[in-house]
């Protein structure tokens, strides 16, 4: 014991001194400022992007755009506001997490809490990841096939011509839900994963059906990862483009369709930021870049609260039950 | 409801029934995902496949100008029998792989050197920073990265990068307005790079503590330690990020039509600087510029053609992408 008290390895250690960068290699050192380069880099083009839209949303944009809708108009400052495309792009929103919600939470509890026959509950997990790597062009024109089939002419319109349409906002919020389904799926399923067994345990013993388990137990504790997943899905679909340009007619207001109120919006074309944002820019027709810069601000803005406010909220109230 | 507990009968109980009930329901949920992936395979390489069938293999190849093939299809004549079919998409297809190839490419580079940056080396206050921003760019909707592209990018590159003398030589084959490959594939690297530094950075992570201090206790610096030990941990990861950020990037539409150029051109890399310049239009963005015309019975079928080939694309890559991602399931990773 005492020869070891003598051992002057420390020292040793000592002399080396601490792992320090300098001592590295060339190619280390140079491969650590490459990680940082890289972090850096990453963040500048994501402030210069933030940055910028700001300055040009802020430069182009005026309150009464909000409240005007858009209009045919030779210059930029006749063609109108940008009033049916929030709504378009709220109502959407809306359609697409309706539909996406209930399906997404009961594939996940299905998968974790029962997931029989094993082969089925695979096959389910791989087509969702699927449906989220198809891209949405795709799927917008896929929906517009399907839903010009002449049954589900109620959810869209007819032309003169008597051919069913296919566009409206309950077709392309149908199909939108598909891009939110994965989201809201993979969260529910992962927070559901994290429920230790005991607490199932604890409610069978208490007598409850496994059920009424899912129903009084499973769906309140998972409900931040619903929450967040569906925050993220929200997020996913007002930023969606494609099914909007070709799933909804991308029209300049909310044309409806019928006499039912309500229901004539829904089966009739619109707009939403998106598609106004593509339109307004160089690529479409419209070409107004100013009020293309305005739209994409408040979109911008919209997205950003969608992804981190709402999670924030999440997070609170978790902290406050838990 | 209780009458059909009745009828239903059989000793069980209505609460059994009523389980049963709920799982077989949830069940049938479930696996409408699946009766939805086979209905789109179906559905949309049935409406594609006249455009095929006309051409067959050819449908692949080069022949001629694909735009003015589309704007003939476009024209056809109102009888079916005498509908063009004639095409052959090279140059979009090259558009895609070219697009999709470099952006993945440099997206590994940059990704893996990002995760590690996460992981390892960012001190914990710039850590918080780093992390929300690179959630923040995935969150970026595609269509303001086009209006980024198209307003600021892609005038900058037209006025100030491509000179005078590098338009005119080329004058005669493709006009060079800046709107071209570099800008593409610059902005879908930055599109789809948060996508893979997620996946990556969480396998990275996950690697047992045992291996990393292995490494330092035989004398590696924290470079060695990530790049020999790490890193090669998570290679299933890298490979799956690839995958998955391919699949994300055949399928950018918007954004492409947006920054592209938009034109059925094939940039050629024996221009060499002037190949970064040249415009060009991968697939996804075809069917956005021509989505007016669908229902022009022939030129829809082509754009469903193209749109057959992108679905089995994305299919294929999402399960090749899970299938990569199967070995990290030993350290307990999900993604």
């Amino acid at each position: 014991m005492s020869t070891t008290a003598r051992n002057p390895g420390p020292q040793i250690v000592h002399k080396r001194g601490r792992d320090s960068v300098s001592n590295w290699r060339l190619i280390d050192r140079l491969a650590l400022y490459a990680c940082w380069a890289v972090g850096i880099g990453l963040c500048t083009v994501a402030a210069a992007l933030i940055g910028y839209m700001c300055f040009r949303g802020i430069q182009y944009m005026d309150l009464s755009l909000l409240v005007t809708n858009p209009a045919v108009g030779a210059s930029q400052a006749d063609s109108g506001g940008f009033l049916s495309p929030i709504i378009g792009t709220f109502l959407l929103t809306l359609i697409g997490t309706v539909i996406a919600l209930p399906f997404a939470v009961g594939a996940a509890i299905w998968i974790v809490e029962y997931g029989r026959p094993s082969w089925l509950a695979r096959a389910v997990e791989s087509a969702i990841e699927v449906v989220a790597g198809t891209p949405s062009i795709v799927l917008a024109i896929f929906g517009l096939l399907l839903f010009s089939g002449s049954i589900f002419e109620p959810l869209s319109f007819a032309a003169d011509n008597g051919a069913v349409v296919g566009k409206s906002f309950l077709t392309a919020g149908a199909m939108m839900s598909l891009i939110a389904v994965p989201l809201i799926f993979t969260s529910t399923r992962e927070a559901l994963m994290q429920i230790p067994a005991q607490v199932r345990e604890a409610s069978y013993a208490l007598g409850k059906t496994k059920w009424a388990t899912i129903r009084r137990v499973l769906i309140p504790s998972v409900r931040p990862g619903i929450f967040t997943g569906t925050a993220l899905g929200m997020g996913r679909i007002a930023g969606d483009t494609a099914i909007v340009v070709v799933l909804l007619g991308a029209t300049l207001t909310l044309e409806p369709q019928g006499d039912i109120p309500l229901i004539k919006t829904l089966r009739g074309s619109g707009s939403t930021l998106t598609s106004y944002v593509y339109n307004n820019s160089p690529a479409g027709e419209g070409n107004a870049p100013q009020k293309a810069y305005a739209a994409a601000f408040v979109l911008l803005i919209l997205i950003l609260i969608l992804n981190f406010g709402i999670d924030k909220l999440a997070r609170r109230s978790k902290k406050e039950s838990v | 409801m209780e009458r059909s507990v009745k009828d239903a009968g059989g000793g069980q109980s209505p609460a059994a029934k009523m389980e049963k009930r709920a799982e077989y329901s949830l069940g049938a949920l479930s696996s409408l995902t699946l009766v939805l992936i086979a209905a789109m395979v179906i559905y949309v390489l049935s409406k594609g496949w006249p455009s095929f069938a006309h051409n067959g293999l050819s449908w692949f190849g080069s022949s001629g100008n694909v735009d003015q093939q589309l704007s003939e299809i476009f024209n056809s004549p109102a009888n079916p029998k005498y509908y063009v079919y004639k095409i052959g998409t090279w140059p979009l297809l090259y558009a895609t792989l070219l697009t999709t190839g470099l952006a993945v490419l440099i997206g590994i580079v940059v990704a893996t050197l990002a995760a590690v940056f996460i992981v390892e080396f960012a001190p914990e206050s710039v850590k918080r920073i780093v992390s929300p921003v690179i959630r923040m760019l995935a969150a970026v909707p595609s269509v303001i990265y086009g209006l980024i592209g198209i307003l600021v990018l892609v005038p900058f590159v037209g006025n100030e990068i491509v000179s005078g003398g590098r338009k005119q030589s080329v004058a005669g084959v493709v006009q060079l307005s800046g709107a071209s490959l570099i800008v593409a594939v610059v902005i879908l690297t930055i599109m789809i790079c948060p996508i893979m530094i997620a996946i990556v950075a969480d396998a990275l992570r996950a690697v047992p503590r045992g291996w990393t201090e292995g490494a330092t206790a035989l004398g590696a610096n924290r470079w060695r330690v990530m790049w020999t030990v790490s890193v090669r941990a998570a290679r299933p990861a890298i490979i799956a990020a690839a995958v998955i950020a391919a699949a994300r990037a055949i399928g950018e539409g918007i954004m492409l039509a947006m920054v592209s150029g938009s034109v059925g051109f094939a940039p050629n890399p024996l221009d060499g600087l002037t190949f970064w310049f040249e415009p060009l239009r991968p697939y996804a963005a075809t069917i956005v510029d021509n989505a007016e015309g669908l229902s022009v019975k022939p030129f829809g079928q082509t754009m469903y053609a193209i749109a057959s080939v992108l679905l089995i694309t994305a299919l294929a890559l999402s399960l090749g992408g899970a299938a990569a991602k199967r070995p990290l399931r030993k350290y307990g990773v999900r993604l």
